[in-house]
C-alpha cells in the first residue's frame, strides 16, 4: 500500500497541515490518530483564548478544534482514529509508516511524503529530583486537566502547583472554580514560564500567590501526599537554608515544561536541534530527511495554536509541492541561520532563498527576559530589518519576517539577533 | 488615580496605565496597541468581565461531560455564582456545538452553552 501524504498525529497541527496539503492540490492525504477523536490536546483546553489571530474571535479550545476537524471533513481527509504509529523508517528510498489499530491491525504503508505532527508531552516529575516519598497526589498539570475537563474528576483538594508554565496557571484556575483551594504556584526562575495574561485572569483574579525563585524540597506522605515543603533558591537556582515553608496539601501538580514528542522522528534518523529539542527544519519546514515535514510542538513548543496552525498549513503546502515534485530536493544555496544576542534557537535552521516564499516567518525565543530590547537580523553582517522590543520574555515566542528581496545569491550566513537596545 | 494592568485581550500582554477621576470614571487609557485594550482598560476599572469555561454532567453520551462556555463575558464578581449554577446543571446527549445548556446562568442575562459536540451512547 503506498500514501501520498501521511500526517502523523491529528492535534491541532496536523489537522492544519492535511488541510493546506489537500487544498494544494495533493490528492490522496491520510491522517493517523491514536486517541479516538480529533482535535489532540485542544478537546482538554476548555479555556477561552484560541483563535484570535485566525478567526478574529475568541474559542475555546474544542471549538477551535471543530473549526478545523469540519473543514477536513469538507475537504473528504480520511482519518485513521486509534491508529498508533510505531515506526518511521526508509527502506530503498522510500518513507515507510507502520501504525497498529484495533480495526486494522498491524499496518505497514509507504508514503511520498510525512509531516510530522507529534505534538509534546510533559517534563514528568523524575526529571526534576524532587526528594520526598512517592504518594498519589502528584500530577502532571496536563493529566490534572484531563482528570477534570474531559472524565469529570477532581483529582485534589488542596493544592500546590509547581512551575508556572501555562497549563499550570490554567489548571490553578480551573481547580479553583471547582471548589479546590490552590495555596501557591512556586516558580524555579525569577520569572513565569507563561503568558502574562494568564497570570491576571488565571492567579491575581482568584488571589493565588505566585512565588518566584522558589522550588518544592520535599513531598511528605505515605499513600496520600500530605504536604510539600517549598524554599527559596539563590541565583544559582539552588535552595537558600532556612526559607523553607510547610505547606500542607494532598496535591502537588507539575507544570514545568514541555518536550517535543521525536521518537519516531530519531527512529528515521531525523536531526535533533539540541536547543529545541525538536527536529532541526530548513525553510520549508523540511527535516534532514527528505520528504519529512515537522510542525506544530513536535518541532518547538509554542505558547499560541494559532501560530501552529498557521506553521503546519506551510509544512502542509511544501509537503503537496515536495510530492509534485515541485520543490525537489534540499538546494545548495542554502544560508544558515543563527541565533545571536539573546536569541536561544531559531525555526528554521537554514534558508535557501531560492526555495523560499517571498516573505518567510523565523520563529525563536530569548534565553532570558530583555527589557527595552530590540530584534535585529543581519545578513551576513549587514542589517535588513530592526525592529523594537519593549519586553521580551523566555515564556512568549518571537518572530522575524525575512524577505526574498534580501538574497542575492551566495549569502553565507542570516543573524537573528535579539537583545537590549544599545 | 492612575491603575496599572496588564491587558488579557491577547497573548501580547500589553502594560496598560488607566487614569480614572475622583468619582472613579475612565479619563484616559495608555499603553495599549489595540482598541481592544482600550475597551478593556476602561471596563476592568469600572466594570470587569470575564468568560467563564467549565464542564457539565452529560447523561446517555459518549463521554461523560461536555466543556461549556458563557456565550459572552459576564461581571467578574458573578464567576462563583455562575459556576454553582453549571455545577448543577445536566444535558442529554446528544449534544451540539451552541446547544444552550444553562439559560440566564446566575441572572446575568447571558446563556451557557456546549463548546463541543457530544454523540449519544
Amino acid at each position: 500500500m503506498k500514501r501520498e501524504i501521511v500526517i502523523i498525529g491529528g492535534g491541532p497541527a496536523g489537522l492544519a497541515a492535511a488541510i493546506a496539503a489537500k487544498e494544494a492540490g495533493a490528492q490522496d492525504v491520510l491522517i493517523l490518530e491514536r486517541e479516538q477523536e480529533l482535535g489532540g490536546i485542544l478537546n482538554q483546553c476548555i479555556h477561552n483564548g484560541f483563535g484570535l489571530h485566525t478567526f478574529k474571535e475568541e474559542l475555546t479550545g474544542p471549538e477551535y478544534a471543530a473549526r478545523y476537524i469540519e473543514r477536513a471533513k469538507a475537504l473528504n481527509i480520511p482519518a485513521l482514529l486509534g491508529a498508533t504509529v510505531i515506526d518511521l523508517g526508509r527502506e530503498n528510498g522510500a518513507l515507510t509508516v507502520t501504525f497498529v489499530s484495533r480495526s486494522e491491525g498491524l499496518v505497514r504503508m509507504e508514503a511520498g511524503a510525512v509531516v510530522l505532527c507529534m505534538g509534546c508531552r510533559e517534563r514528568p516529575r523524575g526529571a526534576l529530583n524532587t526528594p520526598g516519598t512517592r504518594p498519589a497526589g502528584i500530577f502532571s498539570a496536563g493529566t490534572a486537566q484531563r482528570l477534570v475537563n474531559r472524565e469529570g474528576y477532581l483529582p485534589g483538594r488542596e493544592v500546590v502547583i509547581l512551575g508556572s508554565g501555562d497549563i499550570g496557571l490554567i489548571m490553578a484556575r480551573r481547580m479553583t472554580l471547582e471548589g479546590a483551594k490552590v495555596k501557591c504556584v512556586a516558580e524555579l526562575q525569577p520569572y513565569s514560564g507563561g503568558l502574562k495574561r494568564n497570570i491576571v485572569q488565571c492567579l491575581d483574579d482568584y488571589g493565588i500567590p505566585l512565588k518566584l525563585s522558589h522550588t518544592v524540597v520535599d513531598i511528605r506522605g505515605k499513600e496520600r501526599v500530605e504536604g510539600v515543603t517549598i524554599a527559596a533558591v539563590d541565583d544559582h537556582l539552588k535552595p537558600i537554608p532556612g526559607t523553607e515553608e510547610d505547606i500542607p496539601c494532598d496535591t502537588l501538580l507539575l507544570s514545568v515544561g514541555l518536550i517535543p514528542e521525536n521518537e519516531l522522528s530519531r527512529q528515521v534518523g531525523v536531526e535533533i536541534s539540541p536547543a529545541t529539542n525538536g527536529p532541526a527544519v530548513n525553510e520549508s519546514l523540511e527535516t534532514s530527511i527528505p520528504g519529512v515535514f515537522a510542525c506544530g510542538n513536535v518541532l518547538h513548543v509554542h505558547d499560541l495554536v494559532d501560530y501552529v496552525s498557521e506553521e503546519a498549513a506551510q509544512a502542509g503546502r511544501n509537503a503537496a509541492r515536495f510530492v509534485a515534485g515541485e520543490i525537489g530536493s534540499a538546494s545548495d544555496d542554502s544560508v544558515k541561520l543563527i541565533p545571536g544576542g539573546m536569541a536561544r534557537y531559531t525555526v528554521p535552521v537554514s534558508v535557501s532563498p531560492r526555495r523560499m516564499a517571498e516573505q518567510l516567518t523565523v520563529r525563536f525565543r530569548v534565553k532570558d527576559t530583555v527589557r527595552g530590547g530590540v530584534i535585529r537580523v543581519l545578513v551576513d553582517g549587514e542589517e535588513k530589518l530592526r525592529r523594537r522590543r519593549p519586553v521580551m520574555a523566555p515564556g512568549e515566542m518571537e518572530q522575524a519576517v525575512l524577505k526574498k528581496e534580501w538574497f542575492a545569491g551566495g549569502e553565507k550566513q542570516i543573524e537573528i539577533w535579539a537583545g537590549k537596545e544599545e | 488615580m492612575i491603575h496599572e494592568l496588564t491587558c488579557i485581550g491577547c497573548p501580547l500582554g500589553c502594560a496598560l496605565k488607566v487614569e480614572t477621576d475622583g468619582a472613579g470614571a475612565v479619563v484616559s487609557v495608555t499603553g495599549n496597541t489595540c482598541k481592544r485594550g482600550e475597551d478593556y482598560g476602561r471596563r476592568e476599572v469600572t466594570a470587569p468581565v470575564r468568560t467563564v469555561t467549565s464542564t457539565v454532567a452529560v447523561t446517555g453520551g459518549k463521554e461523560p461531560v461536555v466543556p461549556v462556555r458563557t456565550r459572552t463575558d459576564i461581571p467578574k464578581g458573578k464567576i462563583f455564582d455562575c459556576m454553582a449554577a453549571i455545577r448543577q446543571a445536566k444535558v442529554q446527549a446528544p449534544v451540539a456545538i451552541g446547544d444552550v445548556v444553562l439559560a440566564d446562568a446566575a441572572g446575568t442575562g447571558v446563556d451557557v452553552v456546549a463548546a463541543k459536540a457530544v454523540e449519544a451512547r
